[in-house]
């Protein structure tokens, strides 16, 4: 991130990757998709159509889990669960 | 070859999130799938939505090594890079990730050189189908009646192909992809990432806030775009055109969905009358029996 080294060189522009470069955009969002553990089947649908990629999955064979810090609440993982297993709720 | 899911769990994480991308974007989908499927990808980006997304100095929310450079010199970049990491010996995929705008419009003259020298280059094109990082300007790849801001009423012109344009530079791979189907797009990476040369993939990226649609379904624009023949899927190898499974049940037209049923979840074709409708789909047909004779 923003340590002292980088803002100093002036020459080149270089920028390093961060996790929330933009903010905590989940205040974006007006709803938010909560999971359904006993409807969940593990497909994964949801995480592999995530475009924000705040669908997380720890290891196989886990249930995946949404981070609400940067989820903008989409809702593309609601369509594409084919179990039912998600549902948008308001903020 | 099918994906299957425990294969792509311990992919890299290339686009971090909390980025500036809009909810439910088809280029963040497009792209995590894309450039996770490389090894060592450096990745040249244009001016484009891309570089939007990217965020302000010095936070980067892409997790690979990459270059922004001016529009109209994206593969011209690639060259040096891909050139210069040959010569000190090292194993890089490079890649130019350009938006509809740098790819059908203002870079033509430079990948059309770095295409013609056959460089080693992963040349992706994320198309909307408009310049969408600007406001939604028309750019040659908007389809005939789609309204943008410069073209109010409709665009009257037809889409441009810029897959038989590469298909002139007879490079060694050319694909179409989409992001309503995740796992074909990865494949067909993966196997591009296998030959030397210059490479070409089009991915059909839904934009919802320019097509004026729902973000929650931008998969189901991907697949209906397939499914209603308006984007076919295929491959070109060596000059030689194989359409992909899901494009060869759809080419004969009584197959397809209505492309209503496509073009009505979009609010830019909202205007359209039934004759501009026919005349597009015409030339969607148009295109078929065009790709149909490089078989």
């Amino acid at each position: 991130m923003t340590n002292e080294n980088e803002m100093k060189d002036p020459v080149l522009p270089l920028g390093r990757p961060t996790i929330g470069s933009a903010g905590n955009t989940g205040t974006w969002r007006s709803s938010k998709p909560v999971f359904i553990e006993e409807k969940c089947i593990k497909c994964y649908e949801c995480w592999l159509n995530c475009p924000e990629g705040t669908i997380r999955v720890d290891a196989d064979e886990e249930y995946p889990y949404v981070d609400y810090v940067y989820c903008k609440g989409c809702g593309i993982c609601v369509h594409v669960c084919p179990k039912e297993a998600l549902e948008m709720k308001p903020e | 070859m099918s994906i299957k899911i425990p294969q792509l769990l311990n992919r890299p994480d290339v686009l971090l999130r909390g980025n500036f991308a809009c909810a439910g974007c088809g280029l963040s989908i497009a792209y995590r799938t894309t450039i996770s499927a490389l090894e060592n990808p450096i990745v040249v980006i244009p001016a484009c939505c891309a570089s939007v997304i990217q965020s302000l100095h010095p936070n980067v929310t892409y997790n690979v090594p990459t270059l922004n450079i001016a529009f109209a010199a994206h593969a011209s970049a690639a060259s040096g890079i891909s050139r210069g990491k040959k010569r000190r010996g090292e194993k890089v995929t490079t890649v130019v990730w350009t938006g509809d705008g740098g790819t059908y419009d203002i870079g033509v003259s430079t990948w059309s050189g770095a295409a013609e020298r056959n460089e080693d280059i992963l040349h992706c094109c994320y198309d909307n189908g408009f310049y969408s990082n600007t406001g939604a300007q028309r750019s040659g790849a908007t389809p005939r009646g789609a309204v943008t801001t410069t073209t109010p009423t409709g665009k009257t012109e037809k889409r441009k192909s810029i897959t038989r344009i590469m298909m002139a530079h007879d490079i060694p791979y050319i694909a179409t992809a989409s992001v309503g189907y995740p796992r074909d797009l990865y494949t067909k990476v993966k196997k591009a990432a296998q030959i030397e040369g210059y490479r070409f993939i089009l991915i059909d990226a839904p934009c919802p806030t320019g097509w004026n649609s729902d973000p929650a379904i931008t998969r189901e624009l991907g697949r209906l775009a397939v499914q209603t023949g308006y984007f076919p899927l295929f491959e070109v190898e060596n000059g030689k055109l194989t359409f992909s499974r899901r494009s060869e049940r759809v080419r004969d037209p009584e197959r397809r969905k209505p492309l209503e049923e496509y073009l009505s979840k979009q609010g830019r074709f909202k205007q359209m009358t039934s004759e501009a409708i026919k005349a597009l789909s015409k030339d969607l047909q148009r295109e078929w029996d065009l790709l149909a004779r490089f078989e």
